[in-house]
């Protein structure tokens, strides 16, 4: 699974039949740090909650057709969960005062 | 499978149920001289990793949802299975 924001949505009534009532977003895949990194595409929503700008993350290949109600559905790109925050500070910031402190006390 | 290091924790509330109960953690791939990439994913952990450990990584979706316990079908391809102690390599 990777980060991915949401840009935008597409409509399209013709669909594959299993399709229905699926919701298509355009997302901007992210690098670890959250900043774009590649080419937009489409993915189908399956939390059906994801909106315009919301951070999210998309899982790809075979596996995204599993999270959709109807299963063996021609997707390869479904977000599958809206992230609320990511937590990736280093455990220690080897220049900070505090750290430098603690340091100079052992 | 692949080499990666846990740098982080991601929070959802908004998810699908396969997900509810299990501790979400971003990998960086790391490159054999122990440096890391810029490829990394958002995993599943089986084996109580944490920030900063070396772990390994299963990426293939019918092995994952084997590790998971969940047979047939599931959004699931990222799984965290081993802790690294220790690699060595032949020179």
């Amino acid at each position: 699974m990777k980060f991915a924001r949401v840009i935008g949505n597409l409509v399209a009534t013709q669909k594959y039949r299993g399709l229905e009532g699926v919701k298509f977003l355009i997302v901007q895949p992210l690098n670890a740090q959250r900043q774009p990194d590649g080419e937009a595409y489409v993915a189908v929503d399956a939390t059906n909650q994801a909106g315009q700008d919301e951070l999210v993350f998309v899982i790809a290949s075979k596996e995204a057709a599993f999270a959709l109600p109807v299963e063996f559905v021609p997707v390869d790109a479904a977000v599958v969960g809206i992230v609320d925050d990511v937590d990736d500070r280093p455990l220690y910031d080897a220049e900070s005062v505090a750290w430098k402190v603690f340091m100079e006390a052992r | 499978m692949y080499i990666g290091r846990v740098t982080g924790t991601v929070t959802s509330t908004i998810k699908h149920k396969l997900y509810n109960g299990q501790k979400l953690l971003t990998v960086t791939r790391l490159n054999l001289d122990g440096s890391e990439s810029d490829l990394y994913d958002i995993c599943l952990d089986d084996v109580q990793a944490g920030i900063g450990d070396v772990v390994v990584v299963l990426d293939e979706g019918g092995s994952a949802r084997q590790v998971l316990r969940k047979r047939g079908t599931g959004p699931v391809r990222a799984v965290i299975i081993g802790i690294v102690d220790q690699i060595t390599l032949q020179p």
